[in-house]
């Protein structure tokens, strides 16, 4: 942890910290417990009366239909959003694993679109997606099959959910990759010898070797899927129509931004944080296992 | 080759040795083609919607709010990049696009060099100090692993505007410097740094700071790029802090702006939208082109 060889200052260390532990305290620490104190508390509609309610913001919250609602998108849209970018950076990983020529550019060609903001992203499946000016939305249009994702709820949830995971395979693409690398060739040159089919390689040995990656990602995926497509909804459906597409944290914004509820927006802010340590402590069990191996 | 009754078996074996071997060298081939095909083909789809915003930011708007959906360029490709560039989409937001790149730039850069400079003296504090309260700070630094901006949001919200941030670029950018991921990599970088090292700049009398300057720092520089890459998209791509924090155009930056440029999209100024997304994607893709030895290096260790 520390090194065995250190300087015998006192004062400096604490110089050195007080940067980053008084933005940590300010903007992570005191937030964070308002948040927490806020959730047990209820305003008058005029802003005037504030009294303690224990748990009542968390109890309507979770009877509120529209909030299981949103939970529900939420997770089908998680679901999808981290199987379609997983199984296809999967994909494109294995073939671009294979010696072939030209696979350093393959990388390339598929690595940038991390650096694309999802809010762009959205922008940029409109012009595929767009019922009048998109080339897949027109298109669909022209041959009978009305789509409008602005109408219908679950075409609106595939567009967020494909604009999601576009930006999101060059990221677990890069990872796959470098989990496929890391194999060591002679165990493939094994299976190959005792006659295992590509296929069958691939299930029972390749597989098997990559969970450590795939696990890592899986999580990491999640935590995208929850947080960061915050963008990619604002930008296409405003978490619309009809809510099909308000997951938990665009919810959140809605009932802090616009309808100015501090109880409420701080019981779910207090929500959101246990799903994230939650998640976060499932990777770190996982991460000591592999430490122990 | 060979001769007599006796090596026709031989000869037999050979040549359907050898079919074999031009047979696996076929399938092979066909397998490398199959494989070619579909990255291409993968690319490809991977580019299209790119592809598309691209060729059409070279049309006027009629074109494209008639569906047309160009593939090929248009002539109008000077026109509209100036247009965006200094006056910006004059039907919706009226913010020039340049004044929205140099806030999206001023934000990444500040929240790159930041973060690094910050959480490269806590991790130098935690690692080659021993002192009091050592193990708090390090928890402390740790934990806010687990609440990204988007789950405190309110909150924090509320502290910038109680502290008078709203509409400023601290109020936009200190908030987002505190990260504890930058501060680990360093951690865990600064603990393969030989002891003997340290014991070698005690002995010639160098203080912490000494050594600090002039051997940690130019140790780490691989590590600053490749953190620089990673934080630089960060910030360049944040959405709903600065989406909150920036009510006027002053410090809106081009993420919020392309949103806002849209609009109710009865009049929008698609071909507008479609050069200023171009320009939006721009520097943070180049940046990850140009750096990208360092950023795979570091996006593959400060996730581990």
């Amino acid at each position: 942890m520390r090194k065995k060889v250190i300087f015998p200052q006192l004062g400096l260390p604490y110089l050195l910290l007080l940067p980053q532990l008084a933005i940590t305290v300010v903007f992570f620490f005191l937030p964070a417990g308002q948040a927490i104190w806020f959730s047990f508390l209820r305003q008058d509609a005029f802003g005037i009366r504030t009294e303690f309610v224990w748990f009542e913001n968390f109890v309507e919250l979770f009877q509120d239909p529209l909030y299981l609602d949103s939970m529900w998108v939420t997770l089908v849209f998680s679901f999808w959003v981290t199987l379609l970018s997983m199984s296809v950076a999967l994909g494109l990983a294995v073939l671009a694993d294979r010696h072939i020529r030209g696979a350093t550019a393959y990388k390339t060609l598929l690595i940038w679109p991390y650096a694309i903001a999802p809010a762009v992203a959205a922008v940029l499946w409109i012009f595929i997606f767009h019922p009048q000016i998109g080339l897949l939305g027109k298109f669909l249009n022209g041959i009978g099959i009305k789509w409008d994702y602005k109408l219908n709820g679950t075409q609106a949830l595939i567009t967020v959910i494909v604009a999601s995971a576009w930006k999101q395979v060059s990221y677990n693409f890069l990872f796959f990759l470098a989990g496929l690398q890391s194999i060591p060739r002679s165990v493939l040159e094994a299976a190959a010898i005792d006659g295992a089919s590509p296929a069958r390689r691939f299930w029972t040995v390749v597989f098997p070797l990559l969970s450590p990656t795939t696990f890592f990602l899986l999580v990491i995926n999640l935590t995208y899927a929850f947080f960061d497509t915050f963008g990619v909804i604002d930008a296409l459906t405003k978490g619309g129509p009809a809510k099909a597409t308000t997951t938990l944290i665009y919810r959140a914004y809605i009932d802090g931004r616009v309808n100015l509820d501090l109880g409420s927006s701080s019981a779910q802010s207090v929500v959101l944080m246990l799903a994230v340590i939650a998640l976060t402590a499932v990777q770190f069990r996982f991460i000591e296992r592999k430490v122990h191996y | 080759m060979m001769h007599g009754p006796v090596s026709t078996t031989a000869a037999e074996a050979i040549a359907r040795a050898e079919a074999a071997a031009t047979r696996a060298d076929a399938s092979r081939r066909r397998a490398d083609w199959l494989t070619h095909a579909i990255l291409i083909l993968g690319v490809a789809l991977f580019a299209l919607p790119i592809w598309i915003v691209l060729m059409g930011s070279t049309h006027d708007v009629a074109t494209i709010s008639r569906g047309e959906v160009p593939l090929l360029p248009g002539p109008y490709a000077v026109e509209n990049y100036t247009a965006a560039w200094a006056e910006g989409s004059a039907r919706t937001t009226r913010v020039p696009v340049s004044a929205m790149m140099l806030n999206s730039f001023v934000m990444a850069m500040l929240i790159a060099v930041g973060k690094i400079a910050i959480s490269i003296l806590s991790a130098y504090a935690v690692v080659f100090f021993s002192f009091p309260g050592r193990m708090l700070a390090f928890w402390a630094i740790f934990i806010t692993l687990m609440l990204p901006v988007e789950v405190r949001i309110f909150p924090t919200f509320k502290v910038v505007s109680d502290l008078g941030m709203i509409n400023t670029y601290t109020g936009l950018i200190v908030p987002l410097i505190a990260s504890a991921t930058a501060t680990l990599l360093f951690r865990q970088f600064f603990l393969t740094i030989p002891d003997e090292l340290v014991e070698a700049a005690k002995i010639d009398g160098a203080g912490p700071m000494r050594f600090f300057k002039d051997v940690v720092v130019p140790l780490s520089t691989t590590n600053m790029a490749a953190l620089f890459v990673i934080l630089f998209v960060y910030g360049w791509n944040q959405y709903l802090w600065p989406l909150l924090i920036t009510t006027t155009g002053d410090v809106e930056t081009i993420v919020i702006g392309i949103v806002r440029m849209i609009g109710s999209e009865a009049d929008t100024d698609w071909h507008l939208v479609m050069a200023t997304t171009v320009l939006a994607l721009l520097p943070p893709v180049a940046i990850v082109i140009l750096m990208q030895r360092w950023f795979v290096k570091g996006l593959v260790e400060t996730e581990k």
